[in-house]
């Protein structure tokens, strides 16, 4: 029940900040901050659950209401170790959307936080919904308000931006939906249950060939999401234009629904096929290394270039979960939650740069260490983090990938480790250009201020944790080993 | 005193932490006392842990501590956790005792500096990665440390950063090096798959079972590890990012540069000998890239003008020489000349960082000249430095470290005729160099006016710097002469014994042709830079010389031939794919689906005759269809 709750939680506070926005704005930014607040508090207090819980490889929330019985469809919601840290995640960087929207956002504010809001509530109903029909239509719950996000109080060509991300992600959400009816019909036909949850389906018997053109239907719009190249193009101009809390969702969370997809639905549902794939998405994952990489150096627009970074990045989670070994699959569950903090926070900073200096581009930056000391101290901490330097969190990420890929795929391991050089190449270049040098502007720039400070404190902090104690998520996402019959020889 | 280790690289990281944080409320005095304050308290510890250890050898060998458990997954498993045997005590004696040096001879060369915390912050940060690295006891927890100190290498460099020369360097330095790093790293994942383990005293134990001498897989784990050890320590051919990395504070140049972090390399061959051992290919290839690089940075060091670039310069090719000794198997020697080397480099270039900021910033040795009476301190100090450098025979440190592996060059089990001529070719640069730069630094006319001297602060570290490199050299003698070998007893209780071939010459031959030939050194220098030569005005009338000069000047065009090779078609390939090639398909789906429109949505202009004529066709259409099938 409880977990019905936090998502309730989520959706009547933002009914609720829209309607108080009409009488304070100031209310509304309140409402929102507790609500996603409570929900954070009650995902720690989950880990009571979880603790309990004599055996701790498995499910310890699971909840099941009746919804559409005629068609199979009920209200499935479980949770096990890796929901559980892909909803911690959800909700920190909740919180610090939140607060990073205070100042920028000055119209509409209601809605704005509304919308952030039902995002959230999404996000966080897709790690936990365990029936199909459920899972799709949180899918799409995040997608919408995020789209208005974007459209709504984005940067100049904030249409374009939305429209292609809208377009993209739906034509992977058609796709999956077909897969998941056929799914359902396959599964049907041969136990005469025709029902849409999660653990009903698993084990479905299939053709190869049926298999693998089902699994296709969900791999794409997981890779889409991911993104994978060469389905990466809305990314860059989505993160580009969209607000900064946008960008700090979409980075931190949206793109982890991908990998959350791939890693609990297409490995479990479809074992064989995706082993047969395998080869070709490690190339993909591959390529996407280099190619966000190389086109990350060459971007002088600062998010887009961070989103590139992102291309990159992403790569990595794809390598390490087709790599069927256990210390990559722990690394990528890393990738996600220290991707989440490093870009979250390198996106913010970009943010903060352009509510000072009116400009993205970072060839009209230069010299902003002498004005702002402490912000430059930070964004080297996370221009490291992307570099992937050791005691920051990205580091052991990106190690369990490379070192658990290189069992099984030593080619694809090492050019994937390239990937290493082109990333020092480009944060060093980000870095110079927008902290070092001359400073071109003359009139002053603050400092972060208190706010400011404390969201970078906060994900500081966190990716630092991460690197030096990252033991308790791999013990609580350990089980994983088991969806997967290769993982755990 | 064991369980007190911790402490050796938590208090630099104290500072660290307190001064990045803080910094910016401290006064500057406090700022001082706590960034030179926890190294001074670091060395303290080091010092008595050490002699702790040197009293009463720990029977494994090595002290231990366990602070926290990292990570464990599937098979692998690693511990935050330090180990301190004779290598690394060592290496932690040496980072410790200079650094502090540094650091005290810091707080009055950066005292006017706008940024007094960043650079102690960056220093104590710098120390306590140091010493991570040579206390890991695990390849994990090594390349923590082995990155960490590339980051602050680079936020020392261009600790200046508003000059663009000196951002750029520090690039230059961060990735070249990354380049070197990560070949390592697939090193690592390579031992790790082989041996399921990545804890040191378990590879060392667990490879000579595993492999067999010679076998391609430990060859290729050994280059990896080589390759990460040649990116730090500048060897050929990635040594072109040292001479740039002069752009940083002199401090930082004797620390990082000289003294402690280019050994880095040197480090790790020992650490993870026997993997070397196991590998004849791979300890042949070390030398080889030793003796180049030793010979090719000599030449480079003769014809620099700036005094800075010469010391990188002739720094490389000393590690060069560590590298040489490695190759050859020659462990406790590579040791011994890392140890001596970091006590004289470390003077020179606080000494002439000295003579730097004196002069105004001033680079080019031939605007200086004549300061042996205006600075007598710096004078002698320096002298001191270089004597040891151009390995002075007896009197200096250097002549005893270099001895040894010019002597091992030949004799030792992987010595070879060629690799000992090319050592001999370079201690003749290295005492003509050294000479060149006494002579046209502190003899001749005065070309720019001293300003403000160097206080006590500054001096009295090159002091107990000058002293340690004459002195350190006595506790290790060649066997022949005296029975002292105080240091190779220490190191080899880690590291082994260096084999020697049999049927050799008596070692007093070598050691003779060494001596002379640094003598030789010496005396060139002094008849091509004691004033007026004739001898270099011709030479500077042929062109053919000339281009030679320049072509040694550039450090060999290495700098171009990356840039034509590398750098250029990467720039190439990234500006021609900026705006994303593959963003063009979706924008020709999106622009055919616009033409589709255009042309459909001239069927929908809201005239009716244009509908009944439509309707009327497809009527017909569907008729004659009827009709024909």
């Amino acid at each position: 029940m409880i977990l019905i709750w936090m998502i309730c939680i989520l959706l009547a506070g933002g009914i609720l900040s829209w309607i108080a926005a009409r009488r304070s704005p100031l209310l509304a930014k309140w409402i929102a901050l507790l609500t996603v607040t409570a929900d954070l508090l009650i995902t720690c207090w989950l880990f009571s659950f979880y603790q309990a819980f004599p055996d701790k490889t498995s499910w310890y929330i699971n909840h099941q209401a009746n919804w559409i019985p005629a068609l199979g469809i009920s209200f499935h919601v479980a949770m096990d170790g890796f929901s559980h840290v892909l909803l911690l995640l959800t909700f920190f960087l909740g919180i610090l959307a939140v607060l990073c929207s205070w100042k920028e956002i000055k119209e509409k504010t209601g809605f704005y936080f509304f919308n952030l809001l039902w995002t959230l509530a999404g996000i966080s109903g897709v790690f936990i919904a365990m029936d199909m029909i459920l899972f799709y239509f949180c899918w799409e719950i995040m997608l919408i308000p995020m789209y208005f996000l974007i459209i709504l109080w984005g940067d100049a060509r904030r249409r374009y931006a939305g429209y292609k991300f809208f377009i993209f992600t739906q034509v992977g959400s058609l796709l999956m939906l077909l897969s998941i009816l056929a799914l359902y019909f396959v599964h049907g036909d041969q136990t005469g249950k025709y029902t849409f949850d999660y653990f009903s389906l698993l084990h479905t018997a299939m053709d190869a060939t049926v298999a693998k053109w089902i699994m296709l239907g969900f791999l794409i719009a997981f890779a889409i999401k991911l993104p994978v190249v060469p389905f990466h193009n809305w990314l860059p101009d989505a993160h580009g234009e969209a607000p900064t809390a946008g960008s700090l969702v979409l980075a931190g969370l949206l793109l982890k629904t991908g990998a959350y997809g791939i890693i609990r639905f297409v490995l479990p549902l479809f074992p064989e096929s995706a082993v047969a794939i395998a080869p070709v998405m490690i190339l993909f994952g591959v390529a996407g290394i280099i190619y966000g990489a190389l086109l990350a150096f060459s971007q002088t627009d600062l998010k887009r270039l961070i989103a590139y970074t992102s291309v990159s990045h992403m790569g990595f989670v794809l390598v390490g979960i087709f790599s069927f070994n256990n210390i990559a699959m722990q690394g990528v569950v890393m990738q996600i939650l220290t991707h989440g903090l490093s870009t979250g926070a390198l996106f913010v900073m970009a943010g903060m740069l352009k509510e000072r200096l009116h400009t993205r581009d970072i060839d009209r930056m230069g010299g902003m260490w002498t004005s702002m000391p402490a912000m430059g101290g930070i964004a080297i901490l996370f221009t490291m983090a992307s570099a992937g330097l050791p005691v920051l969190g990205n580091f052991i990420a990106e190690f369990f990938v490379l070192l658990g890929a290189f069992a099984n795929y030593p080619t694809f391991s090492i050019i994937a480790t390239l990937g290493l050089i082109l990333s020092a190449i480009y944060s060093l270049r980000m870095l110079q250009k927008v902290f070092m040098g001359q400073q071109h502007f003359t009139e002053p720039v603050k400092d972060i201020s208190a706010r400011e400070l404390v969201i970078m404190a906060a994900l500081s902090i966190s990716i630092v944790i991460l690197g030096l104690f990252p033991q308790p998520v791999i013990d609580t996402v350990q089980h994983l080993s088991t969806i997967h019959p290769l993982l755990h020889e | 005193m064991q369980q007190y280790l911790y402490l050796i690289p938590a208090l630099p990281l104290l500072g660290f932490l307190v001064l990045s944080m803080a910094g910016k409320h401290l006064s500057r005095n406090l700022i001082a006392g706590v960034g030179a304050g926890s190294i001074c308290a670091s060395a303290l510890i080091a010092l008595l842990i050490s002699a702790g250890f040197l009293q009463s050898p720990p029977e494994t060998g090595a002290y231990t501590q366990v602070l926290w458990h990292w990570f464990a997954t599937s098979n692998l498993s690693a511990n935050i956790s330090l180990r301190m045997d004779a290598l690394s005590l060592v290496f932690i004696c040496i980072i410790t005792f200079i650094g502090a040096l540094i650091h005290i001879y810091s707080v009055a060369f950066m005292r006017e500096d706008r940024d007094y915390a960043r650079f102690f912050a960056s220093m104590n940060l710098f120390v306590c990665a140091m010493l991570t690295l040579v206390m890991a006891d695990n390849l994990v927890l090594m390349y923590l440390g082995w990155e960490g100190v590339g980051l602050c290498s680079y936020l020392l460099i261009g600790f200046w950063y508003e000059t663009p020369n000196n951002y750029r360097a520090a690039n230059k330095a961060f990735v070249i090096t990354r380049i070197g790093d990560t070949a390592m790293i697939i090193g690592l994942f390579l031992l790790f798959k082989e041996l399921g383990t990545l804890y040191i005293p378990d590879i060392l134990a667990k490879a000579s079972q595993q492999f067999g001498s010679g076998s391609d897989t430990i060859t290729l784990i050994a280059l990896l590890l080589l390759s990460g050890g040649i990116g730090k320590s500048a060897q050929l051919p990635l040594q072109t990012w040292l001479p740039d990395a002069m752009a940083g504070p002199s401090p930082v140049s004797a620390l990082i540069h000289a003294a402690t972090m280019v050994t880095a390399g040197v480090y790790l061959i020992a650490r993870m000998h026997t993997l070397f051992e196991l590998s004849p290919i791979a300890m042949q290839v070390t030398a080889i890239i030793g003796a180049a690089t030793l010979f090719i940075a000599g030449c480079s060091a003769m014809v620099q003008t700036d005094i800075k670039r010469i010391l990188a310069y002739s720094t490389i090719s000393q590690i060069g020489y560590m590298f040489l000794a490695l190759g050859v198997g020659a462990w406790s020697a590579a040791i011994f000349h890392f140890f001596t080397h970091a006590f004289f480099k470390a003077l020179l270039f606080l000494a002439a960082g000295a003579v730097i900021e004196t002069l105004h910033h001033e680079h080019d040795i031939f605007k200086m000249g004549g300061l042996r009476k205006k600075m007598p301190v710096i004078f002698y100090t320096f002298t001191i430095g270089a004597a040891a450098l151009a390995a002075l025979p007896l009197v200096t440190a250097g002549f005893f470290s270099k001895d040894q592996i010019l002597w091992y060059a030949w004799s030792a089990n992987g010595g070879h005729p060629v690799l000992w001529t090319l050592a001999l070719m370079g201690a003749f640069i290295t005492a003509f160099y050294s000479t060149r730069l006494i002579l046209v630094v502190f003899w001749g006319e005065m070309k720019t006016t001293p300003g403000h001297l160097p206080g006590k602060a500054m001096t009295i570290p090159l002091v107990i710097l000058a002293f340690f490199s004459v002195a350190v050299g006595w506790i290790e003698w060649p066997h022949n002469i005296l029975h002292v070998s105080l240091f190779s007893e220490l190191v080899q209780q880690a590291l082994p014994a260096t084999t020697l071939k049999s049927g050799l010459p008596p070692e007093i031959v070598f050691q003779f042709i060494a001596v002379v030939v640094s003598l030789l050194g010496i005396y060139t220098g002094y008849v091509l830079y004691y004033g007026q030569s004739e001898l270099l005005m011709r030479w500077k009338q042929s062109e053919g010389l000339m281009n030679v000069r320049h072509f040694l000047y550039k450090g060999w065009k290495f700098d171009q031939l990356y840039d034509m090779l590398l750098v250029r078609p990467f720039l190439f390939i990234t500006g021609i794919n900026k705006s994303d090639v593959s963003d063009k398909l979706y924008t020709a789906i999106a622009n055919a689906n616009l033409y589709l429109n255009r042309i459909f949505s001239v069927s929908q202009n809201g005239s009716l005759r244009w509908y009944v004529t439509g309707v009327l066709i497809g009527i017909l259409f569907i008729i004659t269809l009827q009709l024909l099938l």
